[in-house]
């Protein structure tokens, strides 16, 4: 099953506004489980959203970010761009979405 | 001189009550800018994961859930919930969503009954991602989002239930004395800061409620059900867990149901 | 001709009255047993407290509006239940008021979060009132509490109703919404002592 839920659709002006939620554990490493033991880490360290291979937007994320998180940002651009995000986290496990922008 | 001073004087206290009301406590603001946005929703990808477990060849028979009839026909998902609780023949009796999910999935599926509620919700203390119930659940629920909350009242048994779920939303028991009513039985009141809907009364707080429910609950980074929610407000009445889909559980939902009829589901809702 | 018509009416008004009775008696026998099945079982999930006493059998069946001569019964039953602390000292320490005022832990039961044995009970009673001005996220099903002394004063008398509403709210208001949490072991004598005390000692920052 497909972790990330995208969409993107051209605003006026010019600008494109991007949507994602994504499936993650975001697992701060701080957290104890009910025998006591450290839950080890696991978080999305990076994600990157290309429209036509060109990065539009580059974040870097830890674990403080939420469970399942969602991103949305505007870029400049318009109907037609092809737009990928793919996310990685701190084991190297990936993911990834693309759409073409109605 | 009096006269004249004694309008002032009332307008002025009028003024003051508005301010009041302004800054009764509550975290109506911050849940606006935090769920405003239903794309935002995380429940949405629960949604995904339902379903396709719902149309997935599963269990030892090997079939798919559209053969189950959620009353409306067999294949038949869009607009179900929206008329949930309903009398079933099949089992003579009135049946909520989850309740008719487990019917299915034995009779339809095979799925061993006991197997199935070993399991039913995702422990949020655990980090765990919601159950297949769970998600399930809230697939079907969201294929209503829109519609008109109309559960159909004219079964003998179905008048029945809202009944004996409404005797039960007022039957006090456990240590601390609770029934449902304790807590959501009067207007504008609050457990800490968390406000509480009246749902003896028919209408908004409990149209509110249903309308928004299967929710994603921010609290516990996962989809909730109805199932769960009468679970949860047992266990903080101090009452033993409830038994997934038995007909307590049910009368209770299907009164709730009934006090929010008219209104709209919202689904999958999003909540703390 | 008037009267048998009105006489035959007076039979049906009669007939129907019997068959809601009838009726009440069918639901209630559901939840009876609706209750028997609805929760699962086990020696974790102590299913006696599924046990009604009388007092909340008339406050159920009544929706919490007992008739004047049922509230009577039910203030004298609840009032005979009451237990005072070692050497009848209701007044203990406020301090220690206060964390029972505000620790919302005790009496779990059930799969998922047990009681731990050695940890203490609190009252949680911030959830319903509101008592130190300085506690912002107090809830309002109860009243407030807030310069408790500056509105009742703190004679033995009020220390003593202070201690009896408490131990066992019904004692003073048939089918009060608040638990009986003397009554019901849910704290303990010298706890309610010190709830006491978070009230009416003017030390109390709920008299400040």
């Amino acid at each position: 099953m497909a972790s990330v839920k995208l969409k993107a659709k051209a605003l006026e002006g010019g600008l494109v506004e991007v949507k994602a939620l994504m499936t993650h554990p975001m697992e701060t490493g701080l957290r104890k489980d009910s025998a006591g033991e450290l839950v080890p880490a696991h978080y999305i360290t990076e994600v990157v959203v290309t429209a036509n291979d060109k990065e539009v937007l580059k974040t870097n994320w830890g674990g403080s970010v939420s469970k399942n998180p969602y991103l949305a940002f505007n870029y400049k651009g318009a109907v037609g761009d092809k737009v990928k995000l793919t996310w990685k986290d701190n084991k190297d496990a990936t993911d990834s979405a693309e759409l073409t922008v109605e | 001189m009096k006269k004249l001073l004694l309008p002032g004087l009332l307008m002025s206290s009028l003024a003051l009550t508005a301010v009041y009301a302004a800054e009764e406590p509550n975290a109506d603001a911050y849940r606006e800018m935090t769920y405003g946005d239903r794309d935002a929703n995380p429940a949405l990808l629960v949604v995904d994961r339902g379903e396709e477990l719902f149309k997935e060849k599963r269990g030892p028979k090997n079939v798919s859930m559209e053969e189950c009839d959620f009353g409306l026909g067999k294949g038949v998902v869009k607009g179900v919930y929206a008329e949930l609780p309903r009398y079933f023949q099949d089992t003579d009796r009135v049946q909520d969503l989850e309740s008719r999910m487990i019917t299915c999935m034995t009779t339809i599926q095979g799925f061993d009954e006991a197997e199935l509620k070993k399991k039913t919700y995702a422990n949020e203390k655990s980090n765990e991602d919601n159950t297949d119930l769970e998600a399930i659940a809230v697939y079907i629920a969201s294929q209503s989002d829109g519609m008109k909350i109309n559960p159909p009242t004219a079964h003998p048994k179905e008048q029945e239930i809202i009944k004996v779920g409404e005797a039960l939303f007022y039957h006090r028991t456990g240590p601390l004395d609770f029934s449902c009513a304790s807590c959501h039985g009067a207007d504008k009141k609050r457990i800490r800061l968390q406000n509480l809907g009246n749902f003896s009364k028919a209408g908004h707080d409990a149209q509110k409620a249903i309308g928004g429910w299967p929710t994603y609950r921010v609290s516990h980074a996962a989809v909730r059900t109805m199932q769960h929610r009468i679970w949860d407000c047992e266990g903080q009445m101090r009452l033993p867990d409830t038994e997934y889909g038995a007909p307590l559980s049910v009368a209770l939902i299907a009164y709730l149901t009934a006090q929010a009829k008219d209104g709209a589901y919202v689904l999958p809702g999003m909540s703390r | 001709m008037k009267k048998p018509i009105l006489a035959s009416l007076a039979l049906i008004i009669l007939a129907g009255g019997a068959w809601a009775a009838d009726d009440d008696k069918a639901i209630q026998a559901l939840v009876d047993q609706y209750i028997s099945t609805g929760y699962q079982q086990g020696e974790k999930q102590h299913s006696e407290r599924l046990k009604q006493d009388e007092t909340l059998k008339t406050c159920s069946e009544t929706r919490n509006k007992p008739s004047d001569d049922q509230a009577k019964t039910i203030m004298e039953r609840e009032k005979a239940t009451i237990k005072y602390p070692e050497g009848n000292k209701m007044l203990g320490n406020w301090e220690k008021g206060k964390e029972v005022f505000n620790t919302g832990f005790g009496m779990r039961v059930g799969v998922i979060a047990p009681d731990k044995a050695d940890k203490p009970r609190g009252g949680n009673c911030y959830a319903c009132h509101t008592a130190d001005p300085k506690e912002v996220a107090a809830g309002n099903i109860g009243n407030s509490l807030t310069g408790y002394i500056k509105v009742r004063g703190n004679s033995e008398e009020v220390v003593k109703y202070t201690y009896e509403k408490i131990f066992n709210s019904q004692s003073y208001v048939a089918c009060s919404n608040m638990p009986r949490f003397g009554h019901n072991g849910v704290l303990s004598p010298e706890q309610i002592a010190d709830l006491v005390a978070f009230l009416v000692d003017p030390a109390s920052p709920v008299n400040k």
